[in-house]
């Protein structure tokens, strides 16, 4: 696979709820920082979850260095306007800003695409000063991210002057340039999913013009059994064979049948959902993930993602 | 109406005791745990056995339900599904089933119609370009109006039993401010400085930092686009803040009860959890948590696990032992019986870790029910039935 997708400086990766999203920008930022990109992951969905993912506390608004290279941060709306002020306009009333943070929320909420500007503007921002190499976004799910993006220019059309105009052109430049800045959507070969993947593809391309660079597969299942081998499993459930199966290695040995049996069967199932996602999506770069038996999403579990990726992307 | 007797508070054990003793019932949880289909279950499942007019009002903007359902297409207008699909999934329903899906655009529109002082007004708002970025575009807007619906259906009495599907909202609690946000929103001082008159409005900049900086930040010519549309919008405030505390009323009414669904994965379940404690907080009725996608439990059996580790470590002695009457290599039989023992034992890695989620949630509900992982997806009424079926008791 020939893709330049580390290399690219601003990544979003979005996705249906439940399919991996943080884990996937988790292990492509852990992933870009060992092979010595300067690296910042940055969740937006402030769940306070990307944390885990590299065995620390909550993660804030200043970025931590979270092991070699690689930072973390929480985004946070109203830190974003004060650093925003401060850098910006010096405007020396930064301190001031605090009480009015309530009646800044009304803003934010009431003038559409606020909130989308000050979370998409801090990161392209990042982008432009090159405080990083990469910035890596656990962006908002895929219900959410179209508005995000095409916030700047929505604000773009209906601001027809002053700074905010000025700003959004700045943030265009960056968002809109695929040699920086990309779409990662990540699916999970289920139907939902895979329905949803399709639809964002169209949605981003019809109401933004940011690249989508790639779809990540993830828990593709392994195929269990290789060719004939199928054929013998069936055999060895027959009731006489599975009795002296279960004589010779001494134990009930139905649970373990049945659970190869669910494994086929779920595989199967997801294969399918495979096939409709790649049939609609051919001319779209795809990163297949394996289903990773890890007890817990700790450090560890991130490695693994980030392995399973480097494979992907040699 | 031939509904159930209801049953005493005390005694719901069972999420068909849950739904014979409530008219509104609102799933939530994270995305993708199966929220949308877990509502429709239980909708079909109402209307087949309790009986009454059951309606499931649906956000999910991917038109899944209404596959399921069997219905081409469901727009605001709320739909019969009919008997006869019942009674092919084998089914002789009790009562009805309705469903509705909830158009933002459609509902918001329809609420200006409501709420609109006159004609010009109306067109007004309409036509405002602010307005079609808020009911439009931003998702927001959704929450509030899916409660508004839910409110405004409930009050109808059209139906005994409505079950909604909660909108896929950023933060699952946003949807249970919304009404509150809205009514605030109405009363704040920003909105009282955006609709005065601007020569007020130039008076209070100048004292005022705050309003410097909005008018640095967002352009004057946009605060003034800003400022006419609120100053439409300010015409139907009273009608807006009464309705609002009416939608608060109704989510907090012991009729009222949520069900969070969740499945057994970190993420969701921490989501989950953090809801929970959202209703608590706000005084309202947890019901049942639905745990969705369970792997089935003899994966956890311990007793298992030394005989999938025996099948990999002597697939070969017993390859010769189970196999001799195969047509097969016996290093092909010991290859099945290794894949085999290997994969019951990665599928026990995810089963223990789903048992130790199990435990977090279970803690606070009455009821919990258990649904598990379908083989296939639920494409028709009988699919939907048969996953109500394992919900149900």
């Amino acid at each position: 696979m020939t893709l330049d997708l580390l290399d690219r400086r601003l990544l979003f990766v979005t996705g249906k709820g439940g399919v991996g999203k943080s884990t996937v920008a988790a292990g492509l930022a852990l992933l870009a920082s060992e092979r010595g990109k300067r690296t910042l992951v940055c969740e937006v969905d402030a769940k306070g979850g990307l944390g885990g993912f590299f065995e620390v506390p909550r993660t804030g608004f200043d970025p931590t260095e979270v092991t070699p290279r690689l930072f973390a941060m929480t985004m946070d709306t109203e830190a974003s306007l004060k650093e925003y002020l401060s850098l910006q306009l010096k405007l020396p009333l930064v301190a001031r800003v605090g009480p009015l943070a309530r009646t800044f929320d009304f803003v934010a909420n009431a003038a559409p695409g606020v909130k989308e500007i000050l979370t998409v503007g801090k990161l392209a921002w990042e982008v432009v000063e090159e405080h990083y190499d990469l910035v890596v976004v656990d962006s908002v799910a895929s219900g959410h991210i179209v508005g995000q993006l095409a916030a700047p220019k929505g604000i773009n059309e209906l601001v027809s002057v002053g700074l905010v105009r000025n700003q959004t052109a700045w943030m265009l430049d960056v968002l809109e340039d695929p040699a920086r800045t990309g779409v990662v959507v990540v699916a999970a070969p289920e139907e939902m999913p895979v329905n949803e993947t399709i639809e964002l593809a169209g949605r981003l391309r019809a109401e933004t013009e940011v690249d989508l660079a790639a779809v990540v597969v993830n828990r593709v299942l392994p195929e269990l059994f290789g060719r004939g081998e199928e054929e013998l499993f069936e055999a060895l459930r027959t009731p006489e064979r599975a009795a002296t199966l279960a004589e010779a290695v001494a134990g009930d040995v139905a649970p373990i049948l049945d659970a190869a049996e669910l494994a086929v069967t779920l595989r199967r199932t997801r294969a399918g959902h495979l096939q409709t996602l790649r049939a609609a999506l051919t001319d779209v770069d795809m990163l297949y993930l394996p289903e990773i038996f890890a007890r817990s999403a700790g450090l560890r579990f991130t490695r693994q993602v980030a392995e399973a990726l480097d494979e992907e992307l040699s | 109406m031939a509904r159930a007797p209801r049953g005493d508070a005390g005694d719901i054990r069972t999420l068909q005791q849950l739904l014979s003793a409530k008219e509104i019932v609102i799933s939530c949880g994270s995305g993708g745990v199966g929220k949308t289909t877990t509502a429709a279950a239980l909708g079909a499942m109402a209307a087949a056995h309790l009986g009454g007019k059951v309606l499931v009002l649906t956000v999910d903007p991917a038109r899944r339900l209404a596959n399921a359902l069997g219905l081409e297409r469901f727009g605001n207008t709320e739909t019969r599904v009919e008997a006869s699909a019942f009674t092919e999934a084998g089914v002789e329903p009790r009562g009805e089933l309705w469903a509705a899906m909830l158009d933002t655009k459609q509902s918001w529109d329809d609420l200006v119609v409501r709420h609109a002082p006159d004609d010009a007004t109306r067109e007004a708002i309409l036509a405002n370009s602010i307005y079609a970025n808020i009911s439009g575009r931003f998702v927001q807007s959704h929450d509030y109006i899916a409660m508004e619906r839910l409110h405004e259906i409930h009050t109808s009495g059209r139906y005994d039993l409505i079950v909604v599907d909660t909108p896929p909202t950023r933060n699952a609690i946003d949807f249970l401010d919304a009404p509150e946000r809205m009514a605030e929103f109405f009363s704040s001082r920003l909105l009282r400085w955006l609709t005065a008159p601007a020569k007020n409005r130039v008076l209070s900049m100048a004292s005022k930092p705050f309003y410097r900086v909005a008018d640095n930040i967002l352009g004057s010519q946009f605060l003034e686009d800003i400022a006419e549309f609120f100053g439409l919008f300010q015409t139907m405030a009273p009608g807006f803040v009464e309705r609002s505390a009416a939608v608060t009323a109704t989510l907090s009414d012991r009729r009222t009860t949520f069900l969070v669904v969740s499945t057994l994965e970190a993420a969701p379940v921490h989501e989950a959890e953090f809801f929970i404690e959202a209703l608590e907080e706000r005084r309202l009725h947890l019901g049942a948590v639905v745990l969705n996608k369970v792997l089935p439990s003899y994966l956890r059996r311990t007793a298992a696990t030394g005989v999938a580790r025996r099948l990999v470590a002597q697939a070969d002695e017993l390859a010769a032992t189970v196999g001799d009457d195969l047509e097969a290599p016996p290093e092909r039989v010991a290859d099945v019986l290794r894949d085999v023992g290997e994969s019951f034992l990665n599928y026990q890695v995810i089963a223990s870790r789903e048992q130790e989620q199990r435990t977090e949630l279970a803690r606070t509900p009455d009821v919990v029910a258990t649904v598990p992982y379908f083989e296939s997806d639920i494409a028709d009424l009988a699919g939907l039935l048969r996953l109500g079926d394992a919900l149900w008791r």
